[in-house]
């Protein structure tokens, strides 16, 4: 799915070669510093290499559109961010952001079951606690139907069983869709049970990939 | 009473009796405050004989091309005037949009509202163009400084929620358009809130430099009224300009958010 050659930018990363395969859960690793937010951010041309190339399904990103790219490339960024009032607004205003239309409650409502997320949709976010406004973030970019996720540690402020949980149902829903799932991790045992492929970061550099 | 009481030298020296009392105020009180009073005063003295003299000189030369000088001399001095103002570092691409907004549209106000609506002629008249061209620069200076402000602060101050919208293939015209309208709205809101106190909290200046000139107060308002409305639309336009293009300073060609 990507592939990255001799990329370089700043002095924060510095990858020889590195592949990631299509429709499979590839975890990204290492200590907090190490570039990892930024090898995401690669991806979807958030921000662009200095040197070296990144290719998406074969084509440069720089000569990809940069809005459709994000918009099969999506990427979800560690610090929540929640818009005013209730849950369905939080769910919709991705849809209003990209100008289209809204899916139906129905959907929106199974999107909160896959991420745990035990509310009325009518709730309001301001009750919300920091895990589960991470919660809501995710099931937002979910519900955009994106080829590409790349999230950003999606569960660093949930408890270990909540964690175990709501990454379960996302990866088996990135199988079941067949998407391509591309998420840093904190946790070793998340990575190791469910990364089809785990590379570690060290000082911007591929430390290992398993 | 026909005209107006022309101010005799000696007249005008007596006003500068409050000066000496607030200087006399501020040397018992121990106020620091002397040079700057007295600097003030000298300026404002100096500043305006010569504007006077340089005004008289213009008026009486029927001539196109000392008003577009005079025009040209108030847009530098205004856009610089918000290069000052504004208290943030202000990009060099954003500099160039000020002076644009500025300049074209405070122009295009100028022009519509002096030929359509005053209906000048010759379109260049000195005594109107230059000082409602004034009014039109300086409120519009204004209302651009707090847009700048606004939209710069407003940017910076969101980048995280603003990357964050990106990532999910917004466009950054989407993505800021919320930051855009509010800085749209500060710019306004100082022109909207004269137009609230008009005529009861205040009797603005042309107005009542008008009436004491001989102007009947119906005229003097009618004239009030248009210049208001003028203001209000070379603010809009000025400010409208200016978010509209500047918040674009802030994003590259592939729509990454670069803040200088």
């Amino acid at each position: 799915m990507f592939t990255l050659k001799q990329v370089r930018y700043k002095d924060i990363l510095q990858i020889e070669s590195l592949k990631l395969p299509a429709k499979q859960v590839s975890c990204i690793v290492g200590p907090s510093g190490a570039g990892k937010s930024t090898l995401l951010k690669l991806l979807n041309n958030l921000n662009s290499a200095d040197s070296g190339q990144v290719f998406y399904q074969g084509r440069d990103v720089e000569e990809i559109d940069p809005i459709q790219l994000r918009r099969e490339v999506l990427m979800l960024s560690q610090k929540p961010v929640v818009y005013p009032e209730t849950l369905q607004d939080n769910l919709e205003v991705g849809f209003e952001l990209i100008e289209q239309s809204v899916p139906q409650l129905k959907q929106l409502s199974s999107i909160l079951e896959i991420v745990k997320l035990d509310k009325e949709l009518a709730a309001e976010v301001k009750n919300l606690s920091g895990g589960e406004k991470q919660r809501l973030s995710l099931a937002r970019i979910l519900l955009l139907d994106p080829e590409v996720l790349l999230l950003d540690e999606p569960s660093a402020s949930l408890d270990q069983q909540t964690e175990q949980e709501v990454i379960e149902n996302l990866v088996k829903y990135v199988k079941q869709e067949g998407k391509t799932l591309v998420m840093i991790t904190h946790s070793k045992s998340i990575a190791q049970e469910y990364g089809d492929k785990v590379i570690t970061i060290k000082n911007g550099k591929v430390a290992k990939e398993e | 009473m026909e005209g107006i009481i022309d101010l005799q030298i000696w007249q005008l020296v007596a006003a500068y009796i409050f000066v000496l009392i607030l200087l006399v105020i501020v040397r018992i009180r121990k106020i620091d405050r002397e040079q700057e009073i007295i600097l003030a005063t000298v300026r404002m003295t100096i500043q305006l004989v010569l504007v006077g003299y340089v005004l008289t000189y213009i008026f009486e030369q029927d001539n196109y091309l000392f008003t577009i000088l005079v025009i040209l001399v108030m847009e530098i001095f205004a856009v610089n005037n918000i290069y000052q103002r504004v208290k943030q570092r202000i990009s060099l691409k954003l500099k160039k949009i000020i002076a644009l907004s500025m300049f074209v549209g405070t122009i295009i106000s100028m022009f519509y509202f002096l030929l359509i609506v005053i209906g000048l002629d010759p379109w260049y008249e000195p005594r109107y163009f230059i000082p409602i061209s004034g009014m039109l620069v300086g409120n519009s200076m204004t209302g651009v400084s707090l847009g700048v402000e606004r939209l710069i602060t407003g940017i910076k101050d969101n980048r995280e929620q603003i990357e964050a919208t990106l990532m999910m293939g917004v466009t950054p015209k989407r993505a800021t358009k919320e930051i855009v309208n509010e800085a749209f709205t500060a710019a306004l809101l100082p022109t909207i809130n004269s137009m609230m106190g008009m005529g009861i909290v205040f009797l603005p200046g042309m107005m009542t430099g008008q009436i004491l000139s001989g102007v009947s107060p119906v005229t003097a308002i009618a004239y009030q009224i248009a210049i208001m409305l003028g203001i209000l639309g070379s603010v809009s336009l000025t400010v409208i300009l200016l978010v509209q293009l500047g918040y674009r300073t802030f994003f590259n060609q592939r729509a990454q958010l670069v803040i200088e």
